[in-house]
């Protein structure tokens, strides 16, 4: 646990505003102090200034006369000397160019601020040496302390308490620990009886307050206090930190205009507040993201939840410690042992205290918090997911614009809450299931343009389930809307279709490997698994081969359709699952008689990839005899076997139509296309043609005529090389892979139980 | 359109699709119970003619009394988080104090202290259709009189009450640290609600949302509550239907005496003690075509917004008024029924 850290308040945002940028200043956030080892070793100022060598005879001079300037003012004023008030003034001159230049030493600060509080020299003095406790990277926490201890002194005048404690405040981050200037919180704490000091003390109790500060005795202080002074804005920020940490024994909502909560303290220093951060710069810590929220602040407009969709994370001091006042025993042990929510801000941490975590009051929190998101990702404990999901469950009902028949002009907010909760399942790779619910409630009602890009980003987040339960109550529903939407629409739906094959197949993967130790959510056998994958593939291919007859064959779609059988094609290998679908017919054939090169390369390349994860498959099972259940049947590699065939007959043999496309001879002589044999071939084919020709004005670029028919033999290779330096990469590989480079070129099928 | 017939898959497979569930923790079982609402009709087809009296012999009439013949706006709620009924004094002072607050914006009150109004939370024993659904509660905001007097009576600004009847489906999937009372009904003014709710919504980490009560639901009221014996009615049997068109939208109102409608109740009415789905939609045809006989206008083609009868009268905006002492926990159990059907 870090003492270091600090709340911050939102509604003094304004200050940060006014240019000053200090960690003070990024408020709402806690954040973490600079690690005080790394500027411990520097004693000097200016050692971590890198000088040039010239440069240096000048800082050495200045640096012996700050030398002597200190100890000048360590031993008090000399009475009886007759220049006094010119060395004074020197010497302060001196201490006061070197702290706005470079800043002070902690050791140097430490005896100055003695000086300044002990009353030793006079009001003005002592004013213009505060003014000048500017630290090179830090103050030490022992010099606050001294320094406080001259305050109970009264050698000093109200003037400079004041100033004291605006120095205080605007240095706060820049102090090393904080853990003995916690110790006089009782201290501070009896100086807001001083009218003038109030606001200045009230906001070194705003930096200072930990849950543990807030007693009930204070808080009744300061209801009196407010009762005397009235609503200041400085006692309204500390009463909201005390109801933040203690809602059960003060209750405050602040206005929702007020922003300013203190005036800005730092502005005496505010360009050396900027320079000791540039100094300090190095792994700066993180600003962090809790806040003493908008919901404390949130006007209540009609509807309830108005301000933020999301909640504000809390922890759930509320049912905790309900009602009581003073704190039992068994409160207290159990305080100490569970970590407050507002300290968690890394992920050791987290890991740390899994076990003793303080839960947010509102369970939607989590949303905001990445963190949150990875412990309610491993938490088992039902009654958190179960918070989680009913809320998300009905938030999303309650924004969902298409329930609502008037409420079309609702703007960003329910497309940016999707937009979050999909943020959430990228970052933990899982769906929730209360997106799911939503899907399957709100499809029916969803026009197919609202919010599009998002719902079809859920459906591709569904966590896997079996297909059949699922399909009636989402593919089929989807499906309508898919055969009689636009042509782009079909592509999203294949396109997150896609990324939901993808998902599951990323689950089913881990789930394999981690089945021993974790206690899967669902209790599926393998064989199961895959059967709805499988299915899931298969209907796919059924949307595909329809929407490719709708579409009248549209190149762009069957893009999109290759895009998820480059996904399918790799399933045995890339994700080490028994499982290979072969596409069906409509889309194979209406691929290799495209006449786009780039779909039939893309072709090609799916091809040699279904080639090697069969030829994988087949290898595993003559290996291990054991894993019967998935053996591939036959059909399967006789399907992908006929498909190679008419595949090499068209593009390498020129014999199409024979083996593997049949087509009767009667019918094609009826085409009158004389020579239909050559012409699917690499160099007839519809989508090289162009490539041929271009090949052949490269070879001959004054030809008037072109022959492709010229392109045999060695030739013939000439063009192969031409074309794979084209980038048809698809093509290349499937050749080398698929073809037998003999004489007598054939396809090279994959034997299956001497079938072929 | 082809018909999809999935292809005998490849590997073969062993397991048939309601193994899937085997082990399903409660989320995957809330999971299942949507999946069913989604693929059904979501109302069952048949439910029960509310019964005489249900009501516990140990609630108390006074506070029955004080719930009748006022109008009531409807909540759903999801279940309470660490709820408890032995916290109900504490609850009442964080209330209390919340809502002074809120009301002060900027003014810190202590916890505890003395205000000008007063919050207290109390239980409707006995408010329950089972004895496993949980005890229903009461909250009402009062404002203290400033008159000395010991007589005054305080002032109720707002009520709000939360129960639960037959809400078994519901109760089936929660753990024990879950209080089900997905029923809520406020009376009194909206920025109050909106207050109490926040207030609920934090404390408990639930969610409340509005409940409407849709035309088909309402078709059903209106059976159920027509077939209602009663010893005499205390109010004309009504139905108002709104028929949208600009500038200003079209209400038709349609009055019968509550007697004539129970004979046409009657006449439709075949399954002894049970409604079916099938006489709400006759008994809602035999009203269509009589109007339609008279003013020679569809009303089926119109929305039906409010049903009024001598037990209750129901509004589509989700705001109900129950009249009848003896069927209170009948209406409730129904409205309890939707309510569970839209925090599922």
């Amino acid at each position: 646990m870090s003492p270091q850290k600090r709340v911050k308040n939102v509604q003094a945002q304004k200050r940060t505003s006014q240019g000053s940028s200090s960690f003070q200043t990024t408020l709402s956030a806690w954040k973490v102090k600079q690690d005080p080892s790394n500027s411990k070793n520097i004693s000097k100022h200016g050692q971590n200034n890198p000088v040039g060598d010239y440069e240096h005879a000048d800082d050495q001079a200045e640096e012996d006369a700050l030398q002597m300037a200190v100890g000048y003012f360590e031993k008090g004023p000399i009475k009886a000397s007759q220049n006094k008030d010119k060395t004074l003034e020197k010497h302060l001159k001196t201490v006061e160019n070197v702290a706005w230049k470079n800043g002070l030493a902690s050791e140097e600060i430490d005896i100055l601020l003695n000086i300044a509080l002990s009353g030793k020299f006079g009001n003005a003095v002592n004013t213009r040496i505060l003014k000048c406790m500017i630290p090179a990277t830090v103050i030490s926490e022992d010099s606050v302390v001294k320094a406080v201890s001259w305050l109970c002194v009264g050698k000093c005048s109200g003037s400079t308490k004041i100033l004291f404690y605006r120095w205080l405040v605007a240095m706060f981050d820049f102090i090393d620990r904080k853990e003995q200037i916690n110790l006089l919180y009782g201290f501070f704490f009896a100086s807001l009886q001083d009218d003038a000091l109030c606001p200045y003390v009230c906001h070194l109790l705003y930096l200072l307050t930990k849950k543990e500060n807030v007693k009930p005795f204070r808080v009744r202080k300061l209801l009196d206090l407010q009762a005397k002074i009235g609503m200041q804005p400085h006692l309204q920020a500390l009463l909201s930190l005390y109801k933040f940490f203690a809602p059960a024994l003060i209750s405050v909502s602040l206005p929702v205009r007020k922003k300013i909560y203190f005036k800005n303290s730092e502005n005496l220093w505010k360009t050396a507040l900027l320079a000791v951060k540039q100094r300090n710069r190095g792994p700066s810590p993180e600003p962090l993201k809790l806040m003493l929220g908008p919901a404390n602040v949130r006007p209540l407009k009609r509807k309830w939840n108005s301000l933020s969709v999301i909640p504000v994370l809390n922890s759930s001091s509320y049912t905790k410690e309900c009602g009581k006042k003073e704190m039992s025993l068994s409160d207290c042990l159990n305080r100490s042992g569970s970590f407050p929510l507002e300290q968690l801000q890394s992920f050791p941490q987290l890991l740390q205290n899994i076990h003793c975590l303080e839960l947010p009051s509102q369970m939607g929190s989590v949303l905001n918090n990445s963190l949150l998101l990875h412990y309610i990702n491993c938490v088992r404990d039902e009654p958190v997911l179960l918070r989680f999901y009913y809320w998300l469950s009905q938030t999303l009902q309650e924004e969902c614009i298409w329930y609502k028949v008037n409420n079309y002009e609702h703007g960003k907010e329910f497309p940016n809450f999707l937009d979050t909760i999909i943020r959430a399942e990228c970052f933990l790779q899982e769906g929730f299931y209360s997106c799911e619910a939503f899907l399957y409630k709100s499809l029916p009602l969803w026009d197919g343009l609202c919010c599009r890009s998002q719902f079809l980003q859920l459906v591709s987040w569904i966590p896997f389930s079996s297909f059949s339960e699922v399909k009636p109550l989402l593919f089929d529903r989807l499906a309508q809307l898919f055969f009689t939407s636009t042509i782009y629409f079909k592509c999203s739906v294949l396109q997150s279709l896609k990324e939901l094959l993808q998902n599951w197949l990323l689950w089913l993967s881990m789930d394999i490997h981690m089945k021993p130790v974790t206690n899967s959510p669902l209790e599926t056998t393998l064989g199961g698994s895959m059967n709805s994958v499988s299915k899931l593939i298969h209907y796919v291919g059924w949307l595909s081969t329809t929407a490719m007859r709708l579409e009248s064959n549209s190149t762009f779609l069957l893009h999109f359709i290759l895009d998820f059988y480059e996904k399918v094609c790799d399933i045995y290998i890339n994700y080490n699952l028994p499982l290979v679908v072969l596409f069906p017919p409509g889309i194979f054939y209406s691929a290799l008689l495209s006449l786009d090169a780039s779909i039939l390369n893309q072709l090609c390349f799916i091809m040699h990839r279904y080639r090697k994860n069969l030829t994988a498959a087949k290898k595993n099972e003559l290996v291990q005899k054991t894993k019967s259940e998935f053996n591939f049947s036959s059909k399967t590699y006789q399907e992908f076997n006929h498909y190679l065939t008419s595949m090499v007959g068209c593009l390498w043999t020129s014999k199409p139509f024979g083996k593997g496309i049949y087509i009767d001879p009667e019918i094609l002589e009826k085409t009158g296309v004389a020579e239909y044999k050559n012409s699917l071939n690499v160099v007839h084919h519809p989508s090289f043609l162009s490539y041929a020709v271009s090949f052949l004005l490269q070879e001959s670029p004054e030809e008037r005529t072109v022959n492709v028919s010229s392109i045999r033999g060695k030739k013939w290779s000439w063009y192969l090389d031409y074309l794979f330096s084209q980038g048809l990469q698809g093509l290349k590989l499937f050749i080398r892979s698929s073809v037998h480079h003999s004489s007598v070129p054939r396809a090279e099928g994959i034997n299956c139980n001497n079938q072929y | 359109m082809d018909s999809y017939n999935a292809p005998e898959s490849t590997p073969s497979a062993s397991s048939r699709p309601e193994d899937y569930f085997i082990g399903a923790t409660p989320l995957q079982k809330r999971l299942e119970s949507v999946r069913k609402q989604s693929s059904f009709i979501p109302t069952p087809p048949r439910r029960k003619i509310p019964q005489c009296s249900q009501l516990q012999e140990d609630v108390d009439p006074q506070k029955v009394a004080f719930l009748l013949h006022k109008q009531w706006t409807l909540y759903s709620l999801t279940p309470l988080y660490k709820f408890s009924y032995s916290n109900l004094k504490e609850y009442s002072r964080h209330l209390n104090a919340f809502i002074v607050a809120e009301k002060q914006k900027g003014l810190a009150v202590e916890v505890g202290e003395d205000f000008n109004i007063k919050v207290i939370f109390s239980t409707l024993l006995g408010m329950k259709g089972t004895q496993r659904d949980p005890e229903a509660f009461l909250v009402q905001i009062l404002s203290k009189s400033q008159l000395p007097s010991e007589n005054r009576e305080d002032k109720v600004l707002w009520t709000g009450w939360f129960c639960c009847i037959f809400g078994d489906s519901l109760l089936e999937t929660v753990s024990e640290d879950f209080t089900c009372l997905p029923l809520f009904l406020a009376n009194g003014a909206e920025s109050n609600t909106a207050i109490i709710g926040t207030w609920f919504q934090k404390t408990f980490d639930c969610y409340f949302s509005p409940l409407a009560i849709n035309a088909f639901n309402l078709s059903w009221m209106a059976a159920m509550w027509t077939a209602c014996k009663m010893d005499h009615y205390v109010a004309t049997t009504e139905f108002l239907w709104s028929v949208p068109c600009s500038p200003q939208s079209l209400d038709i109102s349609f009055a019968i005496h509550p007697e004539d409608a129970k004979a046409l109740w009657d006449s439709v009415h075949k399954t002894p003690g049970e409604v079916t789905q099938e006489e709400v939609d006759l008994f809602m045809d035999c009203l269509y075509s009589h109007f339609h006989r008279h003013f020679k206008i569809h009303l089926s083609a119109t929305r039906l917004v409010r049903v009024s009868t001598s037990v209750a009268s129901a509004h589509t905006d989700g705001k109900i008024k129950i009249l009848c002492h003896k069927y209170l926990i009948g209406v409730l159990a129904y409205l309890t029924e939707l309510a569970i059907f839209q925090i599922e």
